[in-house]
Parts: structure tokens; C-alpha cells; sequence
């Protein structure tokens, strides 16, 4: 590993603790009785198979899904998400694998959709959003041009930039990501993980999907595996090898642990 | 899908200086295009018409024949945006039509005694009517929104079964003579004569020119990139030009002397040698230029209008953002069916009664003139403007062919085929802007 990690400091109460979550979609068990948490300053990733019930936990946490079981706790306290923006609420934004944006908008409809800033009249102030926008898009990507296009017209990183700049707009305390750089090109990915990092060092807590074994290992401080539904179990990436997290994704087991 | 590098080339390119002389004025070429097909049809039949289509009397009359299809087309934008459609629109007219109809003629004159002839019959009719068609409009975007029910079926239904309401409540009767007060939304019946007209020209110019002055404004407050001077002098001076323009062609219908005659006469007096006076801007297309600037604004500047295009676009990332869309659907067809009642109310005062078929195949005419102007029926995308423009050259088509003498067939063939290859035009438009 060639970049030391910070220490991250799990002495004190878990930004978001999520705790026992089970839910079912018919006779299908989705998620199966998994917990995870996630530190102030904390990249947790979560690993599997399509299907393992990675997309399916986060949404409930996102609040796109109600869980049939379990407790979801935010800095202590009981957390009761039932929409999307209930989950706003308790300062948890999601960017989605899918890019949740509508592409007939343009970049700044789309960072601030379903929380517009309105005049003193009700109606939505554009020149302000479109201000704000360059801003923030300064910030996060200083190439950023175009702001009087749809998104439609965007390519795949700079759609995945206003997706996140979505979420730090907005104070995010918790950031879950769906893998984030899945549609992205080299150049991209780095942009975005260079994002990451730096939402970490503002302290705020990230939960990452991804396929890319070797990317989750660079950006996060512990890894949760699930495969059918179920948590295999919850690593520090400092811990074990690419190859310890592949036998968990594909057997269903760490082989350190085993042996130990 | 352009990369990064080339999306600064072409901001670059925006601000450089071989921009070409329509792209600096920032026009919309869709809307250049449908002005261009809608002066070549005004043309082709006034060659055709020998000189008849072109005169202040034919396009008065155009106009007013128009503004009912014009403003459920608003309507329909926002339908179709919203990936619905609604096929019930012409038989929601006429329930409305039958509704207001029978208020004034004999609900309320039966049950409340109020008089014939009072304003006070017309005013509680159009609230009544206007009222009717919201809930009628919100009960099918609740079928759709909270059921589940497809727009299509919901509103197929629909098209048989208010329609049928309509004759059930008129006994299938023609209901008229209207109230005269109600009669002034109709077009020749109520306008605003010469000097009126010209005042409420006077002031949208005015307005037109303070909305481009204030546009200006606020993009230089926020440093954003505004056109060159001499651009926003073209365009406001194009504004200003269209608009004055139409008054002058509508205030250049006089009122024949025989009508003058008999409304003196009514009076117990003779004209005086010489008079003349105008029609001027019919209170219809006052109405539809009120609806066309509040839907414009709902739609651009509302959060509703925002949320309408958000689903449009992507239905899951507007569900995502926190915007219930099932309510949003129910008002969206509530607002069609207030609009659908507005234009029930303008088309049977033109027709100074009601009749059993009024609004047939008007669903027709509405989708047609939305796609026309430019509403995609994938959804996401569509003006108001563009709509109100595609009612237009839909209607002038019609009468064009029915001033050249063209049998009723062949025009509803050509309306039909118009709508198709309208829809082809916009695919390969859409394909080419895109590819």
C-alpha cells in the first residue's frame, strides 16, 4: 500500500450505524440480518455480486426502500427514514449508479431538483442556482463549462461531478455512493476519487459500491463483503489481501479467518 | 457524448467572434422553422385564394377560431411532457360546454331565479364550468397517478364516457341562446374596438421590451455571458414589430355597415356619415394570451413547471430528489381539464350555444398542435409558445383548404397526415440535433 491511511478514529459513536436490516421482495430475501457503520471521516465499501443486496441495502438507507426489519441509528440517535427526503433530512445524500438526473435539464436545474431557490415571489430563481452552480462546480471541477446545456449533452464525468456536487452542496454528512466511476474513463475516475478523498478529509462519512477490488482497496479504510443477501463480513483494507476480499465476494468466506 | 476538452472548445466558441448572425440573436431555430411553415401555408393559399386568405377579415377570423384548440394545447404540453397523453380532451370540453350551458339557461334561473339576461348567470356558469372540469381532470390523473392506470386507457375511457355525460345532461339538445355576457369570451362578439386595442398592444410591447431589458440585467449581475447589444435591439425590435403588427391587421377589420346599422338602430339612432369602427382585439385572444404568459410562467418558473420537466426527463431521478410524482400527475391533468373547461367556454360562446358535438375530435387538433410546436412525445421537452403556433398553422391549414374549395374528406385526410409527418419531421430533427 503505498499511501500511509489516516487513522480513523471509531471511539466514539458511528455517523450511521445500520443495524440488523432485513428486507424481502416477495419470496426473495434481499437483505438478510446485515449490519455496517460508518465513521466520521470514513470510506466504508461494500462488495459482492450483482444480486448480493449491495444497491438494495444503501437504498434503504437512501430511503427508496422501506427495510421489513432493523434499526437504522444517525449520531446516536434512532433514525426514522421513510423517503428520499427523509433521508435528506439526516443530511445522508445519494449519488446513484444510474445517475439520477434528468437529462433534459441543465446542470444547475439538476443540482438543486426538489430544493430550488425561489424568489421572494415562489418563483424559482435560476440566475442564483446558475451562480451557485459555478461555484461549486469551480470547486469540484474547474473544467466545468457548461452550465446552459441539458446534461444530456454532458459526458459521463462531468454528469457524475454534478451528481456529487449534488450532494456537497447540500452539507452532506453521509455520502453513499453507487459505483460512482462504473460509466467513467480513466481521467475520470481519478477526478472522482480525488473527490472522495477530499469529502473524507471534511469528515464526512461515505458509503462506496463498487465492482474494482483494487480501487475499493485504495479508497477505503474497511470493506463489508455481502453475497446472497448476507454480510460475509467487515474488513480493514489494511488487514487483508485483493485476494482475501475475492475468496469472500466468490466462496463466501475470508481464508485468513478460517485458518486462524 | 462530448468529452471534457471538447466541451471548452465549444464554450470557447460561444463567445468568439464566428458566431454565426442567427446564433447571436439566440433565437430558437425550431421556432424559426414553424414561423417559416406558417407564413409558406399563408402564402400558398393566398396565391391560391386569388388574394382572400390574406385579409384583415380571414385572419380576424382565423385567429378566433384558433384560441380554443390553442389553449388546451398549452395544456396538453404539459401532458405530454409528463409522458401521458390524454385522448379525452374534446369530450371534456363539451361536458364542460353542457355544464355551463345548462347553468345559465336553466339550473340557475330554475332553482336560484336568477334572470335571464343577468351577468350574474354567466359569471357563476364559467366558475361552475372552470370547477367541473379541474375535478373531472384531477379524478383521471388520480386513475393514472394513484392507480396506475395507463393514460391512455384512463382517457379512451374517457373520450366515450364524457362525451356521453354532455348529451345525458343536455337530454342531446342544442342549448342556446347563450347569455350575452358569456358571449363576449367568443371572439366577434365581444372585442376590445380600435383605440383599446392599440392601448393593450402599446403595453405588451412594453413589457415584451422590460422583460428583455430585465433579463439583461440579471445575467450581468451574476456575470454570465450576455448577447451583443445590437442582437437584443433585433430581437425586441422583432417583438415590438409582431406585436403592433397584429393589432394593426386585427383593428384593420371594420365592422360591416349592415352590423353598424342594426346596433344603432337597437339604440333608436341612425349612423353618422362616414362612421366607421373597428373589431379590434377579440377578449378570446386576450384570454389566450393570459393563459399562453401563466402557463409560460408555471412552466419555466415555477417549482411545479420544474418538477413537470424533471419527470419528464427521468421519472426515477425526480422520485429520487423528493417530488411526489403521483400527486404531480393528478394536477397536471386537473390543470388540463381547468384549461379544457376555459377553451369549452370559448368555443360554444363563438357558436352562441351549445351543441351535442361540440369539441369533436378536438383531441385530435390539441395533440397535433402540442407535437407541431415541438412537444416530444418521449417526453422532457415542449414550449408553450410552440404549441399555440402549432394550433395555429393546424387551424390555418384547415381553412385554407376550406377557402380553396377542398372536400370535407380530403381535409381531415390531409390534418391526419399532417400530424404523422409531423412527428416524422421531429424524430429526424431530434436525430440529427443529437447524433
Amino acid at each position: 500500500m503505498a499511501e500511509t491511511k489516516q487513522k480513523i478514529d471509531r471511539s466514539g459513536t458511528p455517523l450511521v450505524a445500520m443495524k440488523n436490516i432485513s428486507i424481502a421482495f416477495g419470496g426473495v430475501q434481499a437483505v438478510d440480518d446485515v449490519s455496517i457503520d460508518v465513521y466520521p471521516g470514513e470510506v466504508v465499501g461494500l462488495l459482492g455480486h450483482n444480486g448480493a443486496g449491495k444497491s438494495t441495502l444503501i437504498k434503504i438507507l437512501a430511503g427508496a426502500y422501506r427495510m421489513d426489519s432493523g434499526e437504522i441509528w444517525i449520531n446516536g440517535e434512532k433514525a426514522d427514514i421513510r423517503s428520499p427526503a427523509g433521508a435528506r433530512d439526516y443530511n445522508i445524500e445519494t449519488i446513484y449508479q444510474t445517475l439520477a438526473l434528468a437529462d433534459n435539464l441543465d446542470a444547475s436545474a439538476n443540482l438543486f431538483l426538489g430544493r430550488e431557490i425561489t424568489t421572494s415571489l415562489g418563483l424559482v430563481d435560476d440566475s442564483a442556482m446558475e451562480a451557485e452552480t459555478r461555484k461549486i462546480m469551480h470547486r469540484l471541477n474547474p473544467n466545468f463549462k457548461k452550465f446552459s446545456v441539458p446534461v444530456s449533452a454532458l459526458s459521463g464525468g462531468q454528469r457524475q461531478s454534478v451528481a456529487i456536487a449534488r450532494a456537497v452542496y447540500f452539507d452532506a454528512k453521509i455520502v453513499i455512493m453507487d459505483e460512482p466511476t462504473a460509466a467513467l474513463g480513466v481521467h475520470e475516475t481519478e477526478m472522482v476519487a480525488e473527490i472522495i478523498k477530499e469529502l473524507k478529509a471534511q469528515g464526512l462519512g461515505i458509503v462506496l459500491i463498487s465492482h474494482d477490488t483494487r480501487e475499493m482497496m485504495a479508497l477505503c479504510d474497511r470493506v463489508s463483503v455481502m453475497k446472497n443477501g448476507a454480510l460475509v463480513g467487515t474488513e480493514h483494507v489494511e488487514d487483508v489481501t485483493e485476494d482475501d476480499i475475492l475468496s469472500m465476494i466468490i466462496l463466501g468466506k475470508n481464508p485468513k479467518r478460517e485458518a486462524a | 457524448m462530448s468529452d471534457s476538452t471538447s466541451g471548452q472548445a465549444s464554450s470557447a466558441g460561444r463567445s468568439g467572434p464566428n458566431r454565426s448572425f442567427f446564433s447571436q440573436l439566440e433565437l430558437d431555430l425550431r421556432l424559426l422553422g414553424m414561423i417559416g411553415a406558417f407564413l409558406l401555408i399563408c402564402i400558398l393559399f393566398n396565391i391560391m385564394t386569388g388574394g382572400q386568405f390574406l385579409t384583415p377579415r380571414n385572419l380576424f377570423n382565423l385567429t378566433i377560431q384558433t384560441v380554443s384548440v390553442a389553449i388546451m394545447a398549452t395544456g396538453m404540453v404539459f401532458i405530454i411532457v409528463t409522458r401521458h397523453i390524454d385522448l379525452a380532451v374534446g369530450s371534456l370540453l363539451a361536458t364542460c360546454s353542457a355544464v355551463m350551458a345548462m347553468m345559465q339557461t336553466a339550473w340557475l334561473p330554475d332553482i336560484l331565479g336568477i334572470p335571464l339576461g343577468s351577468p350574474w348567470l354567466a359569471i357563476l356558469a364559467i366558475i361552475f364550468g372552470i370547477l367541473v372540469g379541474g375535478i373531472i381532470g384531477g379524478f383521471q390523473g388520480y386513475l393514472v397517478g394513484f392507480l396506475g392506470i395507463p393514460a391512455f386507457i384512463v382517457t379512451l375511457g374517457g373520450l366515450l364516457v364524457w362525451r356521453n355525460v354532455a348529451w345525458y345532461l343536455t337530454n342531446g339538445q342544442t342549448i342556446g341562446p347563450l347569455n350575452e355576457t358569456f358571449q363576449l369570451f367568443g371572439g366577434i362578439n365581444g372585442t376590445l374596438g380600435a383605440s383599446s386595442s392599440w392601448i393593450v398592444g402599446l403595453i405588451a410591447a412594453a413589457a415584451a421590451v422590460l422583460a428583455l431589458v430585465s433579463g439583461r440585467r440579471s445575467k450581468l449581475r451574476h456575470d454570465f455571458p450576455v448577447k451583443p447589444i445590437w442582437a437584443e435591439f433585433v430581437v425586441g425590435g422583432i417583438f415590438v414589430a409582431a406585436i403592433l403588427g397584429f393589432i394593426a391587421i386585427l383593428n384593420a377589420y371594420e365592422v360591416p355597415s349592415r352590423v353598424l346599422e342594426r346596433q344603432f338602430e337597437a339604440r333608436g339612432e341612425t349612423v353618422p356619415e362616414g362612421f366607421t369602427a373597428s373589431y379590434g382585439l377579440p377578449i378570446s385572444v386576450l384570454l389566450l394570451i393570459a393563459v399562453a404568459i401563466v402557463m409560460t410562467v408555471v412552466a419555466r418558473k415555477t417549482r411545479f413547471g420544474r418538477y413537470i420537466f424533471a419527470t419528464g426527463g427521468n421519472p426515477d431521478a425526480a422520485e429520487l430528489s423528493g417530488i411526489n410524482t403521483r400527486m404531480l400527475t393528478v394536477k397536471v391533468f386537473a390543470l388540463m381539464g381547468v384549461l379544457v373547461a376555459i377553451a369549452g367556454l370559448v368555443a360554444s360562446s363563438r357558436l352562441t350555444f351549445h351543441s351535442n358535438d361540440i369539441g369533436t375530435l378536438d383531441e385530435l387538433r390539441v395533440i397535433a398542435a402540442a407535437v407541431i410546436g415541438g412537444t416530444a412525445l418521449a417526453g422532457g421537452v415542449g414550449t408553450i409558445y410552440g404549441a399555440i403556433l402549432g394550433a395555429l398553422i393546424m387551424q390555418s391549414l384547415q381553412s385554407g383548404m376550406a377557402m380553396v374549395g377542398v372536400d370535407a374528406p380530403l381535409q381531415n385526410i390531409v390534418v391526419g397526415s399532417v400530424l404523422v409527418a409531423a412527428v416524422l419531421i421531429d424524430i429526424i430533427y431530434r436525430r440529427r440535433v443529437e447524433g
